[in-house]
């Protein structure tokens, strides 16, 4: 990911925070996760506007006492791994249609 | 969907679960007592259905198997089937057509479903769990087969009302939660009671050597909620309805785990 990186939430998910976690219900599978703080952090602040550099550091390291670089690693294996359930979507450019980025990259 | 004209019904029974009645109609007047008598408690009048099926019987080598159940909707209307069933409902009709051979089992699923279909557009849910009253407050005992929800109910003193050892009722109302009773049986064979109360407690049940309460995070209580909720629609809208109700349902009913060892001590605890 060394060019910027765009993430939005999809479409189709339902997000509530139970307590202090983040629970995501991805339809009509009924697949369930559950966030851990920093994915919690960048998927709140995924608006497809904000670039995921921007979200590490004005976002994730002012929560979270980690090195830019570490936690941005950190944050596009998180997103890598969201964006491969359907939960995230990326693009290098900026979301502003969210399901038609959703359809596009299956 | 087959035209409902097909159907001449003779006889009819009215079956009022969780405070929605359905009427059930076939030219069948045996199977309709059939229907009396397995769901006596909630067999209710003729004259205030909300919602009308027409059953038409097939013989029953022409509605074979079990195989997975479907339920789908389509430009609003809802589809489903198993092999040994298949239903057409019409929500803002009120109307559905069911066909299937003349047993009671087949109508169970059919009505479950539905009832999950409904309970979904109020917030409510049905969800693995035995539940029981006392002192005028439900208790609901969730688990997974094997968890110990036929045990508990089992166990239960005669101050307790059973309103399920299987599948219980959850409705949300203005002034919160409340569990009804079902002829949803389990183990026990036995109907619940046909009545309501304010939901006092969710118990995740385990089975232990000693019985105790534990407090679990509202995340645990959520996550253990929605592996027993019953969702039988691959429908990302109703999957979404029934996430949240299950979220806000953990946020407004105390959620705790419960061990326990089969002997009506554990009864102590509770209510």
């Amino acid at each position: 990911m060394s060019e910027k990186c765009y993430v939005a939430r999809a479409s189709k998910i339902a997000a509530r925070m139970l307590g202090d976690e983040m629970m995501i219900m991805l339809g009509p599978e009924s697949t369930l996760f559950t966030l851990n703080d920093v994915a919690a952090v960048i998927f709140n602040a995924a608006d497809g506007a904000t670039p995921l550099d921007e979200i590490v550091a004005d976002r994730v390291c002012s929560e979270f006492d980690v090195e830019l670089e570490v936690a941005l690693k950190d944050a596009e294996h998180v997103v890598k791994e969201l964006a491969g359930h359907g939960v995230l979507l990326v693009s290098n450019e900026p979301i502003t249609q969210p399901q038609r980025f959703a359809q596009a990259a299956r | 969907m087959a035209s409902l004209s097909t159907v001449s019904p003779a006889s009819n029974v009215v079956i009022e679960i969780g405070g929605f009645p359905i009427r059930l109609s076939t030219d069948d007047p045996a199977f309709i007592e059939m229907l009396r008598e397995r769901y006596a408690g909630f067999v209710t009048s003729g004259t205030n259905a909300q919602i009308e099926f027409d059953v038409m019987l097939a013989p029953p080598d022409a509605m074979l198997g079990n195989g997975e159940v479907r339920v789908e909707r389509e430009s609003g209307q809802w589809s489903m089937g198993r092999g040994d069933f298949e239903a057409d409902w019409n929500p803002r009709a009120a109307r559905g057509i069911i066909r299937q051979s003349a047993n009671p089992y087949s109508l169970n699923s059919v009505l479950r479903i539905v009832h999950t279909l409904l309970l979904a557009e109020h917030g409510g849910f049905l969800v693995h769990a035995s539940s029981a009253v006392r002192n005028g407050r439900a208790f609901l005992f969730a688990g997974a087969s094997g968890a110990g929800k036929t045990t508990i109910a089992r166990l239960a003193p005669p101050d307790v009302t059973l309103l399920t050892d299987e599948i219980s009722y959850v409705s949300r109302q203005e002034d919160g939660y409340h569990a009804y009773g079902t002829p949803f049986a389990g183990d026990l064979g036995r109907l619940g009671e046909n009545m309501r109360a304010p939901l006092a407690t969710l118990y995740l049940l385990t089975k232990g050597t000693e019985n105790k309460i534990e407090p679990v995070s509202a995340a645990e209580a959520g996550r253990a909620l929605l592996e027993n909720i019953l969702c039988f629609a691959r429908d990302g809208e109703l999957v979404q309805s029934v996430f949240e109700a299950a979220c806000d349902f953990v946020g407004r009913v105390p959620t705790q785990r419960l061990t326990f060892t089969p002997d009506a001590r554990v009864w102590e605890m509770i209510g």
